[in-house]
């Protein structure tokens, strides 16, 4: 399961925040960068984030695969904003430089390319962060954490239940596959879409009625325990807030403050220095 | 503290899992980035129709965050509330069927399907590129063939995926009163 969510056990200061404490950091930080267009701020980010990630003592090999994922995603996006919106930059910016003399619907101006390398350095603002929250947080004392900041207890132990349930729903639903292939079933690309569409739902069919019954299983077993009839309960993962905690969200939310008052002091989401 | 029973949380626990795993190693992409041709949906069309609104949302919402969360490529909040807005859409359209007492006519499919492109419809093509432009302020014209691409591709997936797991799910109980006298 570790595996699976890619987390990597060190000693490090982010390692040590609590669950909660870097979710809420995550949310504060990437709204931070969500709100504001504005090249400043968005540059810190990005700095911040990467001197963060070397704090957390992860090296760049341990995500190289989530990291050449996500490079392929900004590539991609970026060559769609251009190919869909050439103008969009002009339009944010109020003025239209042409590069090279040439005009036309894609002949590329200045404003465009600055709206683009907004939009990448949007994109390397976050990356670093989620990386580091993806890598440091242990998925239980997540679900731990959520009860902490607010959640109520039986949403926090949904997603304690689904942690705990993927590993065995990915093992039946394996075994099921292979048990249906063994028996005919094409999932490969031989057949047609709607034909491999059908035989998942073939797969499908016994891992939702095996499902049906594990749901019955254990609420069955959690309502002769007494589930829900408090009003609070305890965390085996649960830790408490430190010092480092506090100020981390402090600082978190300084940031989001400052993309805000920004965002009032450009009268807008864009920094213009073409203005 | 909201009430709501022990049931619905442990199917919003499986739901949520199933979800993931569905999505995460049966996904298949298409050629438009961010949306994968994906089964997901017709599960959780079912667990909505079967366990109600609440449990629809929060599986989408928890499912598609641990999807995103696995991949390590940030977690795109504007599509992970559409997943729980069609949930929860969902829940509240086949909320008088009753799939668990072992009842799903032809007209039950009716309401099931027309109910699951009302909800993906609102879901792809006005919630998600909506938040796309509020929260990340991308182009319109980008994010809505995003956003129809996806409603397509999910409508598709559900009618076939989810219709089938209804009339299974609903074959395997026994109606009321299924039991007959004999000579």
């Amino acid at each position: 399961m570790t595996n699976l969510f890619n987390y990597i056990e060190r000693k490090s200061p982010v390692h040590d925040l609590t669950g909660a404490t870097k979710l809420v950091c995550l949310m504060l930080w990437s709204f931070a960068a969500m709100t504001t267009y504005d090249t400043r701020l968005l540059l810190t980010l990005s700095v911040g984030g990467i001197l963060l990630f070397v704090v957390g003592k992860i090296r760049v090999k341990d995500v190289s695969f989530m990291l050449g994922f996500t490079l392929v995603f900004l590539v991609l996006n970026t060559i769609l904003l251009y190919v869909f919106s050439p103008h969009h930059g002009t339009e944010v910016y109020g003025t239209c430089t042409y590069l090279w003399g040439t005009s036309g619907r894609y002949a590329p101006t200045l404003e465009q390319a600055f709206f683009q390398f907004n939009y990448i350095l949007k994109y390397f603002a976050t990356i670093p962060i989620v990386l580091l929250f993806v890598t440091t947080t242990n998925p239980s004392e997540f679900a731990a954490s959520l009860n902490k900041i607010g959640v109520s207890y039986s949403v926090a132990y949904s997603v304690a239940l689904a942690l705990r349930y993927i590993p065995d729903v990915q093992k039946q639903y394996h075994e099921i596959s292979q048990a249906s292939q063994a028996r005919g079933i094409e999932l490969s690309k031989k057949a047609s879409l709607v034909q491999r569409l059908k035989s998942a739902s073939a797969i499908l069919v016994p891992l939702i009625l095996t499902s049906m019954d594990r749901i019955e299983i254990i609420s069955n077993a959690m309502e002769l325990r007494g589930f829900g009839k408090n009003k609070k309960r305890t965390w085996y993962m649960a830790r408490p807030f430190r010092v480092t905690d506090y100020a981390s969200m402090l600082i978190c939310a300084l940031l989001l403050c400052t993309s805000i008052y920004l965002n009032h002091l450009n009268g807008g989401r864009f920094y213009n220095p073409f203005r | 503290m909201k009430k709501f029973s022990v049931k619905t949380i442990v199917a919003t626990g499986i739901g949520a899992a199933l979800f993931f795993v569905l999505g995460r190693f049966v996904a298949i992409p298409s050629p438009v980035p961010n949306t994968n041709i994906s089964i997901q949906y017709g599960l959780l069309a079912f667990i909505a129709a079967v366990f109600g609104p609440i449990a629809g949302l929060l599986a989408g919402l928890i499912g598609h965050f641990f999807i995103d969360f696995s991949y390590g490529w940030g977690v795109w909040w504007s599509w992970v509330i559409a997943s729980a807005v069609f949930g929860c859409m969902m829940g509240f359209i086949t909320g008088r069927l009753k799939i668990d007492e072992g009842e799903f006519d032809s007209k039950a499919i009716i309401n099931f399907n027309v109910g699951q492109v009302v909800a993906h419809v609102l879901a792809w093509v006005v919630v998600a590129p909506t938040l796309d432009i509020l929260i990340y302020s991308e182009p319109a014209n980008k994010v809505y063939l995003q956003g129809v691409t996806g409603a397509v591709v999910n409508i598709i997936t559900t009618a076939i995926v989810g219709t089938l797991l209804c009339i299974a799910y609903a074959k395997a109980i026994p109606k009321k009163g299924s039991l007959t006298e004999e000579n």
